[in-house]
């Protein structure tokens, strides 16, 4: 089976990668783009630990072959913010102490991160149904949501300002 | 996953040409929901993966006299389409309920109904709005109502049915007439058959300008129902056609050319609706 190659832009960056037709997105991007941010957990879109914005939208990276994501715009978690510049909703994760075992905390932002951009100011029932397709193990929904709700304030106010 | 090829189709042409090549070894993903999970655990094993995602008339929902849902429109698409949300909201209720956020991103309503799980959700609410299915194949487009659209466990409607034991119908209509265009009919065949198991079922013949009113050829009907539509058995009909034409002549044509051009046009509509029956 050959190799072909995906062009396609990763964190507003033109890539092009070489991949066999059988691999996923979730594959491409942990090991061919270098992102290990996106996680596998079940790898059948139950989990949400792949999540990933293609165009803009979340998706489970898991499901979508690699090639299916030629010419369109994929956004991982190493795209949100950086080390020095975190994302508000990184800066109050962290606040809040929200990762125990982290695992699934790269999906739970960026389901997070697409919420806020369609809400600016979501009630906890659309937090909580924004980030239904996000399962954590350590169970720790409580202080995502709370993390979740101050970010949208803090956008709020950077926008304001 | 094991491995396969993958075709990238820009039409639906070009998707149908795929599939009927590479046959049953061949599955088509949209939002690979259903399709990525069956491959990871060995369920189907396809050579060939064509992707429809790069088809344009597959996608997005248009509203006019009805809704029509591109087979590539999302579940998320559905759910928060106004307009669906409006006037067919029990598509918006079911779509809204597909998998999580991540899942209707990808999902699509044609991946739902041809995956043709019990369970599919955007199922039910699309047959009691009397949705159709526009099924494209090698030999054309046909549209099926839902509710004949399942027909098992995972298994649909297909795009054209199989000949054996079921019933074809072609047709053709000829006149003949010196000019091609803007003219008056000297005589005119219309022949309609249909088929079963190479057999004709019903045959119908009708005439026009032999008679005071257009008339039923209904001694070659008879003849043609039961019977296998061989030439032979089409050239006996051509005859016995002409028994049912009482032309006059005037200065389109002699009673007698008329009574020859029922012959000849019965023929080759004859000929002309089991070809098209047959297409």
């Amino acid at each position: 089976m050959p190799k072909q190659i995906l062009s396609f832009t990763v964190n507003g960056d033109k890539v092009d990668l070489l991949v066999p037709p059988y691999v996923t997105l979730l594959d491409a991007l942990r090991d061919e783009a270098g992102l290990t941010g996106p996680k596998e957990g079940c790898g059948t879109g139950d989990c949400g630990a792949c999540t990933v914005h293609l165009d803009g939208k979340p998706v489970a990276s898991c499901l979508v072959l690699a090639l299916q994501a030629r010419g369109r715009s994929v956004r991982t978690i190493e795209g949100l913010g950086t080390a020095t510049a975190l994302h508000p909703l990184q800066d109050a994760f962290v606040r809040h102490g929200v990762p125990q075992c982290g695992f699934c905390i790269p999906g739970v932002l960026m389901a997070a991160a697409a919420l806020l951009e369609e809400h600016a100011a979501p009630t906890e029932e659309q937090i909580r149904y924004g980030i239904a397709g996000n399962l954590c193990r350590c169970t720790g929904y409580t202080k995502m949501v709370a993390a979740i709700t101050e970010a949208a304030g803090m956008i709020k106010k950077g926008a304001a300002r | 996953m094991r491995r396969f090829e993958m075709i990238l189709p820009s039409s639906v042409d070009e998707c149908v040409k795929a599939l009927a090549t590479h046959g049953a070894g061949a599955k088509t993903v949209a939002g690979g929901t259903d399709l990525l999970p069956q491959m990871k655990n060995g369920l189907v094993k396809p050579a060939v993966v064509v992707d429809l995602g790069g088809i344009a008339a597959l996608k997005g929902v248009t509203n006019g006299a009805g809704l029509r849902v591109g087979a590539c429109a999302t579940a998320r698409e559905l759910e928060l389409h106004p307009e669906v949300r409006k006037r067919y909201t029990a598509l918006a209720d079911g779509a809204a309920l597909v998998g999580s956020v991540q899942v209707r991103n990808l999902a699509t309503v044609g991946g739902n109904l041809c995956n043709a799980a019990p369970s599919a959700d955007m199922a039910p609410p699309l047959m009691a709005l009397e949705a159709e299915a526009v099924i494209a194949g090698p030999k054309g487009e046909r549209r099926v109502p839902l509710s004949a659209f399942f027909t098992g466990v995972r298994q649909t409607a297909p795009p054209v049915p199989p000949e054996a034991g079921l019933y074809v119908s072609g047709g053709s209509y000829i006149r003949h007439t010196p000019r091609r265009e803007l003219d008056i009919a000297v005589v005119g065949v219309a022949s309609q058959v249909t088929v079963q198991n190479g057999r004709c079922v019903k045959a119908r013949i009708a005439l026009a300008s032999v008679a005071p009113t257009p008339v039923h050829a209904t001694a070659a009907e008879r003849a043609l129902e039961g019977q296998p539509l061989t030439p032979e058995r089409i050239e006996q009909a051509a005859g016995l056609a002409v028994e049912a034409a009482k032309p006059i002549s005037d200065q389109r044509g002699s009673a007698d050319f008329r009574r020859h051009l029922v012959r000849v046009l019965t023929r080759r509509t004859l000929t002309a609706a089991l070809a098209r029956a047959r297409a």
